[in-house]
């Protein structure tokens, strides 16, 4: 009851002191509007960042173990490295049936080609040599159409599955399903089209490449490449123990003797996932402390603003004593107005970032997070109180006999 | 706990002040005096003569160098901050010279804010408030700002400002300094009624005419009591000569 009455009471003088000096309010205000929304602006182009990472990754699938001659990210030497042998496609049939703990096992092959349909033409399209097991063992999904089956698989029919890039290129005004293209001059009818993944991995992604069955790429883009095996491992609590067995048996079709380390890898999306989370996490501490640099400017501006004003009010807080006012009352008069400043610079500051997000989003698709709303809230106040507590603390520390006599 | 009528009762009070260095000013030497309930006190002296410092002291507005006062009984001479505002709130109702009434805030909040302080509700604030202002013939200006005041019905909001909380005193600070003369007649009459209402009312002055008002007069000069006694009542030859 006794603290409500003086909070409201604070309020009230609050908002009369910001009526009356409202050019000094504006512009004090100022400050926090600025930092907030350099705050809440860079809170979800991180936000962005961090989601356009995820998208990407996610076109590797969670669940997916890409066993390959080279790691995706690693501190061992080039050198030490670069002599691994090429993996083998029959590897692929050796793990399916060795291994316990996968569900999926399709070897990859790929290579560059030009694709091509009538007048219309890709550069650059990767063309991926793979098993029917493929759309089990990737992080794709079809939009149209069907993944080619086993026996077109086997028999290395010239069937097509292609990106969503490579759809929009060749076939701009028409479903592709049925027709053919050429890849690398080859013919290949395309039986179906891949949901576009976006991301920022390129061809990694599907969406600028072609799947055909791996004897047909093998007989017309030749076979003696690197080939990477991908499996799919559907219980993810047992992926660690999937990886160990993975290892045993790929030592075991390497032919190396214990002691030798590893000529594979078994990468992971983890691996780009953490790696991107630690490259998310470095600009957003760098991003957040430049930002929060202006917040702190806009506080330092409240804690100015508040020293004149209780200057100039110290007649004020000289009466307010004599009639009774507690050093408490006086700090939570000050406490309060240096909040409400800060409070409507926030609000204010949000106000302004809400639309001026949704045009970072056209760059970098994102949303300004919900909580964002709540933490830029609370942290105007933190800064409120904050700057307001010296202000604050020499108001009620005031001698009331000498702030009467204050003219 | 002193069970008789005693409001303030000051003993062997002192108050220096430090100026810096060796200097120091001895605003009080000794000053003992006790006022009663529904005394009428003019406190008088020449500028200089410690007459504001004895009133803050009284005021529990600063605390004395040495020396004991008791305030209906209690020892106030070593208290906190804290606990002198609490006093001041509820015990002490000021009326000063320069009104002192918060500019930005009408006649009845300005009488509301004591009781703010001493956390009464707001419906009882607003209802106490109004009730004062009506007393002080003001009820019609409650919702006027000091600034559309006359400065006789300033002073006034001053008076309601102080009574709000019925302090066991109320203490008054060259209530008339900065009124004409008829005026400040008229306020003066105003605290004759409150003290006739039992009103303790202790007067700080320096001008003659305005002490006669009162029925003791104490006379500071040099920081010390010079004289303490009934008011010597000259008032009738002087409102003939005006």
């Amino acid at each position: 009851m006794y603290l409500i009455g003086e909070l409201k009471e604070g309020l009230a003088i609050a908002f009369a002191a910001i009526r009356a000096n409202k050019m000094r309010s504006v512009l004090t205000t100022l400050g926090i509007v600025i930092g907030i929304v350099s705050v809440t602006l860079m809170a979800t182009a991180i936000e962005g960042i961090d989601r356009a990472f995820n998208k990407s990754a996610a076109a590797f699938g969670t669940d997916v173990l890409y066993i390959q001659k080279f790691p995706w990210m690693s501190n061992d030497d080039w050198a030490t490295i670069r002599n691994r042998k090429n993996l083998e496609v029959q590897f692929a049939g050796k793990i399916e049936r060795q291994a316990t703990y996968v569900d999926a096992v399709a070897p990859v092959v790929g290579t560059m080609r030009r694709l091509s349909r009538g007048t219309y033409s890709m550069e650059g399209a990767f063309a991926s040599g793979t098993t029917h097991q493929y759309i089990n063992a990737a992080g794709i999904t079809l939009g149209d159409g069907r993944f080619f089956t086993a026996e077109e698989s086997s028999g290395g029919r010239p069937v097509c599955v292609i990106g969503a890039t490579v759809a929009e290129n060749l076939f701009p005004r028409e479903d592709p399903l049925g027709k053919t293209i050429r890849v690398g001059g080859f013919p290949y009818s395309v039986v179906g089209v891949c949901e576009k993944q976006g991301g920022m991995f390129g061809q990694f992604t599907s969406d600028s490449r072609v799947f055909v069955p791996l004897f047909s790429f093998q007989n017309n883009f030749g076979s003696r490449r690197d080939v990477t095996i991908q499996v799919r491992v559907p219980d993810p609590a047992q992926m660690e123990d999937a990886k160990m067995e993975l290892e045993g048996i790929m030592r075991k079709l390497r032919n190396l003797p214990p002691g030798k380390p590893n000529d594979f890898n078994i990468n992971q999306q983890e691996i780009l996932t953490n790696f991107f989370g630690g490259v998310t996490m470095v600009i957003a501490t760098v991003g957040l402390f430049i930002t929060g640099m202006s917040l702190f400017v806009g506080g330092i501006g409240i804690m100015n603003i508040m020293f004149v004003s209780v200057t100039e009010r110290t007649r004020e807080i000289g009466i307010r004593k004599a009639i009774g006012a507690k050093r408490r009352s006086i700090m939570m008069q000050f406490l309060v107005e240096a909040a409400a400043l800060c409070l409507i610079g926030g609000v204010i500051g949000l106000i302004i970032a809400f639309p001026l997000s949704l045009i970072v989003d056209q760059f970098l698709p994102t949303a300004m997070p919900f909580s964002v709303i709540f933490i830029s809230i609370g942290i105007s106040l933190a800064v409120g109180v904050i700057s307001g507590f010296l202000p604050a603390f020499r108001a009620a520390r005031m001698d009331p006999v000498e702030a009467l006599r204050y003219e | 706990m002193s069970t008789n009528n005693h409001v303030i009762e000051l003993t062997n009070i002192t108050k220096y002040y430090d100026m810096g260095g060796a200097e120091e000013v001895h605003a009080l030497q000794g000053v003992s005096l006790t006022i009663q309930r529904n005394e009428y006190v003019a406190i008088m002296g020449p500028s200089g003569s410690g007459k504001s410092t004895l009133m803050n002291i009284i005021g529990c507005l600063d605390t004395p160098t040495s020396g004991q006062y008791l305030f209906n009984g209690v020892n106030v001479s070593e208290m906190n901050d804290n606990d002198l505002a609490k006093i001041r709130n509820k015990e002490i109702g000021f009326v000063f010279q320069t009104f002192n009434l918060l500019p930005r805030s009408d006649a009845l909040h300005n009488v509301e804010l004591p009781l703010i302080y001493a956390g009464i509700s707001s419906g009882e604030r607003k209802r106490r408030a109004k009730e004062t202002l009506e007393h002080v013939q003001l009820g019609d200006r409650a919702h006027h700002r000091p600034n559309e005041l006359s400065g006789g019905q300033r002073q006034r909001v001053a008076v309601a400002r102080a009574l709000v909380t019925r302090p066991s005193i109320i203490l008054a600070d060259e209530p008339t300094g900065n009124l004409d003369s008829k005026t400040g007649e008229e306020i003066m009459g105003l605290f004759e009624e409150l003290h006739r209402q039992g009103n303790t009312i202790i007067l700080v002055t320096h001008e003659a005419d305005i002490a006669e008002h009162a029925h003791r007069e104490i006379r500071l000069r040099d920081g010390k009591i010079e004289t303490d006694g009934p008011v010597k009542k000259r008032k009738s030859i002087m409102v003939a000569a005006d």
